[in-house]
């Protein structure tokens, strides 16, 4: 390139900057809002991240067609992040500038935590142009303590939260005695193996711990080693983060091994896991969650019929379940604190969540204001046969064993939160 | 102690068995006929759907013969109409053309079958358990992997090494001019061993999906893998793939077992390392931790010190 090109070339790109960028700024114009949702839609976790956009557009069209958003439409721009963080800043700073101010991800804390960051850094250097990230399910407790920002809001209850629920409940079961640990190598996992060490030792100190492996991230293709080290192991519960893939091998080499012991999951109802445990689980899988199928059928309600009903579309137009309650809860609010702060613009909007509680069919659900961690209900359940909605059409179902309160399920943070002026 | 050392072994073998399953058809396209097959893991997820499909209408014992078939027919197919174009420009393009042939199968699979998981699980007449081994059940679908991966190394040496068509084959991929020269099709038997590969993939997919999980995924999940082998084996060595195979499987089954860590030794003869920072999370990670990735480890370490793998016959 001789200096001429390259000067023509450079301020043809600058020329292009500054229109993408003026068109960015003129989004705020427009009758609909954008909201992006950044996860993989390739790769291993391909199936989960395809699942929650299924979720998002199915109760973006419901709250669209029902009332709307402050008068305007929300629009979902689906974007591949190929669970990667690197790939996630990329993802996020196309959705900028397609115009997005809402962002949500949910697959992996160590993405969430760079989404986070990313977003905080891009609204201080333009307070023209905000973004806020809704996170329905990267439940890495650093996200609303040491590492939590304004920007930055959970509907999903974090592993903290989730391993308060089944400690709770372990805690009233006498027959465990020895629980083994094993998680995915990354924040998420390694967190559920920490904490839970911690609360099995205020809240049952006779129980041991027998085991806690990590395992890289959807790397291990036979978790038959894993099993035969449980077995040694004599324990009689697994407590488990592990999702996807890594959930479903896991259980499967334990079935074919014959280890008889009990699961304690976060996603064991998961996207795909339950066909791919198949009648393995039986028995044997528990899952702690805000939503599971045969909730309104165990306790009936008028907004629990509605849900029910919600659950049978989804399943007729996807062939998929119904998985994610929190994504309806999610649009719900967000819908909620766009019609009060009569706007749509992000700081606004952020104000109006914080601190609002919503009725959802399940109970009474609470943004808390210190640390942007929603309050809701969580429910452990156990895959058996014989209820009214099977899932995946495996046959069998989730039946609820217990309930916890949504203030019940709430922890301390550490949070020192800044707020905008 | 033991118990775990019995059964890694055996699980050690078994995942050595299912890997070389899988590399073995690689062996054939990639070190001896010199393709740069970035897809081969692809046609071995096709095997896994393809059977799941068979057996929904046929039962089991049908898939297992039927799904490796059509896919070693599709490997023929793709060798005449695309590769054999491609090949000409060398491996660049060989590797681009397979690696946009993996990402074409991986969406032909999600449309057709979707995102989630297919239901396809050990057939009944052979789910039941093995033998028993100090409490823990071996499964008998397990010693059915152990039978076919056996039976078809042995089938496969033999051809290669002790035929009359597994002369021309060696010859054809070594020697092509002076083998077109007196005869033979050369690039027919490109054509059939391609496809022979690739079948070999598809069974390997068809008796592997059940214990695994049938996903669009699972081609990318082992793809690395597999090349591992290949190379740590040796170029245009069966054998070597054969070996590579149950030392991969072996070392990474044991190493699970293994939660030994740098900063427990030491801290068990009396040096304490600093609990936090870098050393402290550095010295915390036990061998288990990292036995998925020792494969590429050995790997690496391979290519460093031995170029040509184990029984490698060829530097490249």
């Amino acid at each position: 390139m001789t200096p001429k090109t390259t000067l023509t070339a450079m301020t043809s790109a600058i020329a292009l900057a500054v229109a993408a960028f003026g068109m960015a700024g003129a989004a705020y114009a427009e009758d609909t809002i954008k909201i992006a949702y950044i996860d993989p839609l390739s790769g291993p976790f391909a199936n989960v991240g395809d699942a929650g956009a299924k979720h998002f557009s199915y109760f973006i069209d419901y709250f669209n067609a029902n009332g709307g958003f402050n008068g305007k439409k929300l629009e979902l721009i689906a974007i591949d992040n190929k669970s990667s963080p690197k790939d996630s800043l990329v993802a996020l700073k196309s959705a900028i500038d397609q115009g997005a101010h809402f962002i949500t991800q949910g697959n992996g804390s160590h993405v969430g935590a760079a989404l986070s960051e990313a977003v905080a850094k891009h609204n201080e250097r333009n307070p023209d142009n905000r973004v806020l990230y809704l996170n329905y399910a990267a439940v890495d407790p650093a996200l609303t303590n040491d590492a939590c920002n304004f920007w930055h809001f959970r509907f999903d209850a974090n592993s903290d939260m989730k391993l308060e629920a089944i400690t709770n409940y372990i805690k009233d079961q006498p027959a465990v005695k020895k629980v083994y640990l094993i998680n995915m190598d990354y924040s998420h996992g390694q967190s559920v193996s920490k904490i839970a060490r911690k609360l099995l030792n205020e809240k049952r100190p006779d129980i041991e711990v027998v085991g806690d492996d990590l395992h890289p991230v959807g790397k291990v293709k036979d978790f038959s080693p894993y099993i035969s080290k449980i077995k040694a192991s004599g324990a009689d519960t697994v407590i488990t983060g592990n999702w996807g893939a890594d959930l479903s091998l896991l259980v499967k080499a334990s079935a074919s091994a014959g280890l008889d012991v009990q699961y304690y999951t976060y996603y064991g109802g998961g996207l795909g896991t339950p066909v791919a445990i198949g009648a393995a689980g039986e028995g044997k899988v528990k899952q702690v969650t805000e939503w599971h199928a045969n909730l309104p059928v165990e306790t009936p309600s008028d907004q629990g019929k509605v849900l029910e009903d919600a659950y049978v579309a989804f399943l007729q137009k996807y062939d998929l379940d119904f998985y994610y309650g929190r994504i309806r809860t999610m649009l719900g609010m967000l819908q909620e604190a766009m019609n009060q702060a009569k706007s749509d613009e992000p700081v606004a909007v952020a104000k109006a969540l914080e601190g609002m509680t919503y009725q959802t069919a399940m109970g009474p659900v609470t943004m808390r204001a210190d640390d942007h961690q929603l309050a809701q209900p969580l429910f452990i359940s156990t895959f058996v046969k014989g209820v009214k909605y099977d899932t995946e059409h495996t046959g069998l179902g989730w039946k609820t064993d217990a309930k916890i309160d949504g203030p019940a399920t709430e922890t301390s943070t550490t949070c020192k939160m800044q707020r905008p002026s | 102690m033991l118990e775990i050392l019995v059964f890694s072994l055996l699980n050690g073998v078994l995942f050595g068995m299912l890997l070389f399953m899988l590399s073995s058809g690689l062996t054939l396209i990639f070190s001896m006929m010199g393709v740069l097959n970035f897809a081969h893991a692809s046609f071995f997820m096709l095997g896994a759907y393809f059977a799941y499909q068979i057996s929904t209408v046929t039962g089991f014992w049908i898939a297992l013969i039927l799904a490796p078939l059509l896919v070693g027919g599709i490997g023929m197919l793709i060798e005449r109409y695309g590769l054999r174009r491609v090949h000409k420009y060398g491996h660049v393009a060989e590797l681009l053309f397979t690696f946009g042939l993996a990402f074409l199968i991986e969406e032909i699979v999600v449309m057709i079958w979707g995102r989630i998981p297919v239901d396809y699980g050990v057939p009944a007449d052979l789910n039941f358990t093995f033998f028993t081994l100090l409490g823990t059940n071996f499964p008998a679908y397990r010693a059915f992997i152990l039978l076919i991966a056996v039976m078809m190394f042995a089938a496969l040496f033999l051809t290669i090494t002790r035929t009359r068509i597994g002369l021309i084959i060696q010859a054809a991929l070594t020697h092509p001019d002076m083998v077109a020269a007196l005869g033979h099709n050369v690039p027919r038997v490109f054509m059939m061993v391609f496809g022979g590969g690739t079948a070999l993939a598809a069974l390997a997919g068809v008796i592997g999906g059940p214990i695994l999980v049938t996903e669009p995924g699972m081609a990318f999940l082992l793809g690395p893998i597999i090349f591992v082998v290949v190379v740590f084996g040796g170029m245009g060595s069966l054998g070597g793939a054969f070996v590579a195979s149950l030392l991969i499987g072996v070392i990474q089954t044991l190493a699970v077992a293994l939660d030994w860590s740098l900063g427990g030794t030491l801290a068990a003869i009396g040096i304490n390392l600093p609990v936090d920072g870098f050393i402290g999370t550095f010295s915390r990670i036990t061998v288990s931790q990292t036995a998925p990735i020792l494969p590429y480890l050995m790997l690496v370490l391979m290519l460093i010190f031995r170029p040509k793998g184990l029984m490698g016959t060829r530097e490249s």
